[in-house]
């Protein structure tokens, strides 16, 4: 009984071996075939602009408390006008920066002379949440200089990214994390 | 401007060309924030490797249990906290199955590695991962205050379930749709301090649940612990409750809150013999039946899971709208009326996903079929024992049993009392 015992037992060790080497060789193989696919990839999330809806996704669907997503300028492309589409509400009381007149309800956008009759608007980030209302009207009615992008000094780059997973236009999409940025107009950066 | 706005056109034009500047002005920069590349892909692997090593160290050589809770208590705070719980094994199962399966996707390699290194590990060591590399099962194991048995069967039923979760998981990676286990892990909300409310609360359940029930997710939902159950059956090593032999005291039998601990188990008794016999003759029998209705279920739910997919769901969100049976539009058929797709080839692109998803829906039930009918089989086996074993797939190497062996007690004492064990 005894020596039967044994036997089992380095029959059962056999089997053992056997199949976890032909694991390793399993996960070898699959190693194989990344390597042969391409190895050198490693993606960030970005939004495509021009697919954008300006749905107000990205402000609430983010993983984080304040949205990774946050409102860019394209300075090419911006008409620099004096009554901005993108800045004041649509019937302002007046054409000044008070807070009542903004579309942006953190008062984000910042709204500097340059020269008559032209002003410049530049993003403060700290204070964007990523609604896109400013996105929307300046795209409706404007030049579409303001869009949004994945700010990547704050996005974790989640494994599937939950703005992805809600954007009704399949905005999102992975781009390499060495260029991670879809301004545009290509924007120059 | 209030007319503009019934044509609203998302799409940029230059309405108004952008002006040469005579005051000298010059545009600002573009600010380009870079993520966190570099070499901190390589720190995380090296650090996933060390936890690994460790972890494996402390499991068969020091054995230490508090040793192994210090190292849980790192990875915690590493891979949970301070890396908020992503990229990880558990979720990489995705990445790897969409990438087998689909030409276009290419997975980073950090997360190829996070895939296989627990893998080889498993195989060499058993699952000194869930032990003290994962940052799910640290927080299970860290919370767990009052250990309450499982009734057996119960244990082995629930456990179907990740079975269940893995093939899903899978199924819905490859095709596309989704990944499942990143959107319902429920401790993700902890790490990142931050969630929705549904992962919140089912975080916040199965917390609780874990204060009673040791890991309640590693044992019933983790994908990624079904596939190193299964690896950790063929281990180089094993975890070994008694440092020398085991003198059958049933002291560790309680000490295990996972129930992975088996009793020896002697012949079969005379009197079931014949019968015991005949069930599994029966369950042999019956396991490709149980594959084949299992694969017929799957290729049938098949059709309502492809609605996951978001072309699937927008084509017939679009049907309906253009035969009247829904009011309105979303974002999402707003969008795709603006595209120039027309409808007809939105139809085909979705039957084609959902042609898909009915061949894969052959194999997700076929699946379930094999580990249902297989579990059978198993369960009336009786493996002969002579001594208390960790039981190979079910032990996670907590290393809690250790202290509670008499002989483990004495060795301490020989070798100086190192009571800090």
């Amino acid at each position: 009984m005894e020596n039967y015992n044994d036997k089992r037992k380095s029959r059962r060790e056999f089997l053992r071996d056997a199949l976890r080497g032909a694991s390793l060789v399993a996960i070898g193989g699959v190693i194989g075939v990344g390597w042969y696919r391409g190895h050198t990839a490693t993606y960030a999330w970005q939004i495509d602009p021009y697919k954008c809806t300006t749905c107000g996704n990205c402000e609430t669907a983010c993983v984080l408390e304040e949205s990774a997503v946050k409102c860019v300028h394209s300075y090419e492309m911006c008409g620099y006008c004096k009554i901005c589409f993108g800045f004041f509400e649509p019937q302002p009381n007046a054409i000044n920066e008070g807070g009542e007149n903004q579309i942006c309800p953190m008062g984000a956008i910042k709204r500097n002379f340059v020269e008559d009759p032209y002003y410049e608007y530049t993003i403060d980030e700290s204070l964007c949440t990523g609604c896109a209302k400013c996105v929307k009207t300046c795209a409706g009615f404007g030049n579409g200089s303001l869009h949004m992008q994945v700010r990547h000094d704050r996005c974790v780059n989640c494994n599937n990214c939950a703005i992805a997973l809600v954007c009704p236009s399949d905005a999102f999409k992975r781009v390499p994390v060495n260029s991670p940025y879809l301004f545009k107009n290509g924007g120059k950066a | 401007m209030v007319l503009f706005g019934i044509t609203l056109n998302i799409f940029s034009s230059e309405r108004f060309p952008p002006p040469q500047f005579e005051s000298g002005y010059v545009r600002p920069e573009y600010t380009v924030p870079m993520p966190r590349g570099g070499v901190w892909p390589l720190i995380d692997a090296i650090v996933l490797l060390s936890a690994l090593g460790i972890a494996s160290w402390l499991v068969h050589k020091k054995r230490s249990r508090r040793a192994l809770f210090g190292l849980m208590v790192f990875s915690l705070a590493y891979f949970g906290f301070y890396r908020k719980g992503c990229v990880c094994s558990i979720g990489s199962i995705q990445d790897m199955s969409l990438f087998l399966f689909n030409k276009d996707y290419v997975v980073p390699l950090l997360t190829v590695f996070f895939f296989i290194a627990p893998l080889v590990f498993t195989l060499l060591f058993g699952r000194s991962f869930c032990a003290g590399v994962c940052p799910l099962g640290a927080v299970q194991d860290i919370t767990l205050i009052k250990p309450v048995k499982v009734p057996v069967w119960l244990e082995h039923t629930l456990r179907y379930l990740a079975y269940v979760y893995l093939a899903l998981a899978v199924w819905l990676a490859v095709m596309g749709s989704a990944f499942v286990i990143c959107k319902y892990d429920p401790y993700v909300a902890i790490f990142r301090r931050n969630g929705n409310l549904d992962i919140l609360i089912m975080g916040g359940i199965l917390l609780v649940i874990g204060f009673f029930i040791g890991r309640p997710y590693c044992r019933f939902l983790c994908p990624y612990g079904v596939i190193l159950r299964q690896l950790s059956r063929l281990s180089r090593w094993r975890v070994r409750i008694t440092p020398t032999d085991c003198n059958q005291c049933r002291l560790c039998e309680e000490a295990c809150p996972y129930g992975a601990i088996r009793p020896p188990v002697h012949e079969w008794p005379e009197a079931s013999y014949a019968n015991d016999k005949k069930r599994l003759a029966l369950f042999l029998i019956l396991l490709p039946f149980i594959i084949a209705i299992g694969a017929w279920t799957g290729n049938s739910i098949a059709p309502s899971v492809s609605r996951t997919h978001p072309a699937v769901a927008l084509a017939e969100r679009i049907w309906m709208e253009e035969n009247q049976q829904a009011e309105g539009t979303t974002d999402a058929s707003q969008y795709f009326r603006s595209s120039g797709e027309t409808i007809g080839s939105l139809y085909k692109r979705a039957a084609v996903i959902r042609a898909g998803f009915e061949k894969g829906g052959w194999f997700f039930g076929g699946f379930l079929g094999f580990i249902l009918g297989g579990k059978l089989i198993l369960l009336s086996l009786r493996p002969r024992q002579r001594d208390y074993e960790a039981e190979r797939a079910g032990c996670v190497s907590c290393g809690r049993c250790f202290r509670y062996c008499p002989k483990e007690q004495e060795k301490i004492e020989e070798t100086g009392g190192l009571s800090s064990r």
